[in-house]
């Protein structure tokens, strides 16, 4: 009735050989990173690069560990941290007025901050830059929050703003009835009624603002005030030629959020593809 | 529109309970206008102003030039040749992830068991820092020391190794082979969510009708997938007219430009040649570009959607 014998088999053949196939591809670059991060550079040059270490020689990761990658990792959460607190208010407080309150530009205004997501941050790159060392933030973990924060704000006010749509009615007029003005109602029954979309937003900025290049390659340029990021690349300027050192400062730096992940794949995944899925 | 008030008076509002009301839309929207106001509409607007200035960024020494570096821009090889790569990497991001991705949702939507697992892993390079993956991409690619032409060796195909980053025929297609091995898994796990959208009581009803998973394939679940895909394509465009971290970590937009996006060009006017003023217009002609291509797609895409 449903497939053919033959096609049944290819499907039974084809559906692991390819699974796996890809599972390959997908691997192949991490092992390489995390095999060649214990070898010694003369072992690196010495043997064949998919033979395996020597010994889990762990003097890569002790060197790194020695230098500054504390300080970056320190600035990065701290960074990350305050921008996505900031990132849930901000954009909460916004869907909430697009969300419940009637007003004269609310679709015009709406509009406007969610096309902000396909404006290319580059444009935005010298001014701000400018901008940053007319405040004298330039070359200060505080350079970065202001941009990170308005970066985000489009994506996020827009699927906070569909979350909140769907909060029904009946519970807001419930609470004005109770005598609760705008703000009560957005800190008592939309904040903690938001969670979900509230996680969701902090997942996917968070990551986001992890992973940050740009901005933090433009705007701080000094060590005890860059992001892990530019870990990898101050440290590829410092290690040149020893590949294994640098390739250990690549699998430190993306520990974290490797770590995360295995605490909350499912949270995660769906974090990463807010905006394009609904939900 | 009269109504300025946010909502019709209820019960026990007072004078000054209304007049917060009045004003409520304007305190909850505050931040978020202020800051996108102060780093991103001002920049955008500074962005054209400083296009029209002559400047290395230092000092006051900026001399105002009109038009002059959108004249330059209009003939600048670089840019074009830029902006062409901008437009093959967002060609060949799509020619070969969405396939690739397609065939992957369909492998683990027949998986079982083991497509959890797969799904987990598959989406690890996503987790990744584009600066992570440019370190550690530009050593699985070196000539000598690379796992890569080790692999290919290996395998009795080493004839075909290359100095993959180093040879102006190969190195926007390399960088392009890590984007797509880095985002393949992203439109999977759309493709999934759009299989699994799909009613199952349809394609069981297709099922006793005689109809083989194939057809059920081909004919409902793939069209039922348009809309997804529509959103798949428009993400990846966007995504690669807007590209720079990899690549700038990867080839720098080298060799001899042959891997030099919209995004690496301004970066070097500005940051490595100090000409803030060309680099401005050069941050200027890419939002145009971008906001040209994506509002012809994002057209496209709806008249698309009108006529199915």
């Amino acid at each position: 009735m449903a497939s053919s014998p033959a096609a049944r088999v290819t499907g039974r053949i084809a559906v692991p050989v390819l699974g796996l196939f890809w599972l390959a591809v997908t691997t192949v670059p991490f092992l390489f990173m995390v095999m060649t991060s214990f070898k010694s550079q003369q072992e690196s040059f010495s043997s064949s690069v998919w033979a395996l270490p020597k010994a889990l020689d762990l003097v890569n990761y002790e060197s790194v560990l020695e230098g500054p990658f504390l300080t970056y990792f320190k600035n990065s959460v701290m960074v990350v941290v305050i921008s996505v607190i900031l990132i849930m208010l901000i954009s909460a407080m916004a869907a909430f007025a697009f969300a419940r309150m009637r007003f004269r530009l609310n679709d015009a205004l709406f509009g406007l901050i969610v096309a902000g997501m396909i404006v290319p941050i580059h444009i935005t790159l010298v001014p701000i830059y400018l901008l940053t060392r007319q405040l004298g933030l330039y070359d200060s973990q505080f350079a970065l929050i202001g941009p990170y924060v308005a970066t985000s704000l489009p994506i996020s006010v827009f699927i906070l703003t569909e979350f909140m749509r769907q909060i029904p009615k009946e519970l807001e007029e419930a609470a004005r009835l109770d005598g609760c003005g705008p703000f009560a109602i957005f800190f008592k029954v939309f904040l903690p009624l938001s969670g979900p979309g509230l996680s969701t937003i902090a997942i996917y900025n968070g990551i986001m603002l992890w992973n940050e290049f740009i901005f933090a390659y433009v705007l701080t340029s000094s060590t005890s005030t860059r992001t892990l990021p530019l870990a990898i690349w101050d440290y590829q300027g410092q290690y040149t030629s020893n590949i294994p050192a640098i390739l250990a400062v690549v699998t430190l730096t993306s520990l974290p959020l490797v770590v995360a992940y295995a605490f909350g794949q499912e949270k995660i995944v769906k974090g990463m593809m807010a905006g394009s899925l609904k939900g | 529109m009269t109504d300025i008030s946010t909502r019709p008076a209820d019960g026990g509002a007072g004078g000054t309970a209304l007049s917060l009301k009045t004003f409520a839309p304007a305190i909850f929207l505050a931040p978020a206008v202020l800051l996108l106001a102060v780093y991103l509409l001002y920049p955008l607007v500074d962005s054209f102003r400083l296009s029209l200035f002559d400047w290395n960024g230092l000092g006051s020494d900026a001399r105002f030039v009109g038009l002059d570096n959108w004249k330059k821009l209009a003939t600048d090889a670089l840019f074009w040749e830029a902006a062409w790569n901008n437009i093959l990497l967002a060609f060949f991001s799509v020619l070969v992830q969405m396939p690739i991705a397609l065939v992957l949702a369909v492998v683990l939507d027949n998986a079982g068991k083991g497509s959890r697992i797969l799904k987990i892993l598959y989406f690890l390079p996503l987790l990744m820092s584009s600066v992570a993956l440019g370190v550690l991409f530009k050593y699985f690619y070196d000539v000598t020391f690379g796992p890569l032409n080790a692999l290919l060796d290996f395998v009795g195909l080493g004839y075909l190794a290359q100095d993959w980053l180093g040879d102006t025929r190969f190195a926007l297609g390399a960088v392009i082979a890590v984007v797509c091995w880095q985002y393949i898994p992203f439109y999977m796990v759309l493709f999934m969510a759009g299989l699994a959208s799909f009613p199952a009581d349809i394609s069981e009803a297709a099922k006793l009708d005689g109809a083989s998973e194939a057809t059920i394939f081909w004919k409902m679940k793939l069209p039922h997938l348009k809309g997804t895909l529509r959103t798949a394509i428009v993400l990846s465009v966007i995504g690669a007219l807007r590209y720079f971290d990899l690549i700038y970590v990867m080839t720098g937009g080298g060799p001899e430009g042959a891997s030099e996006l919209m995004a690496t060009y301004m970066y070097r006017n500005v940051f490595s040649s100090f000409q803030l003023g060309y680099g401005s217009t050069v941050a200027s002609g890419m939002f145009i570009v971008v906001i040209l291509i994506a509002s012809v797609l994002m057209r496209l895409s709806k008249r698309y959607e009108t006529e199915v």
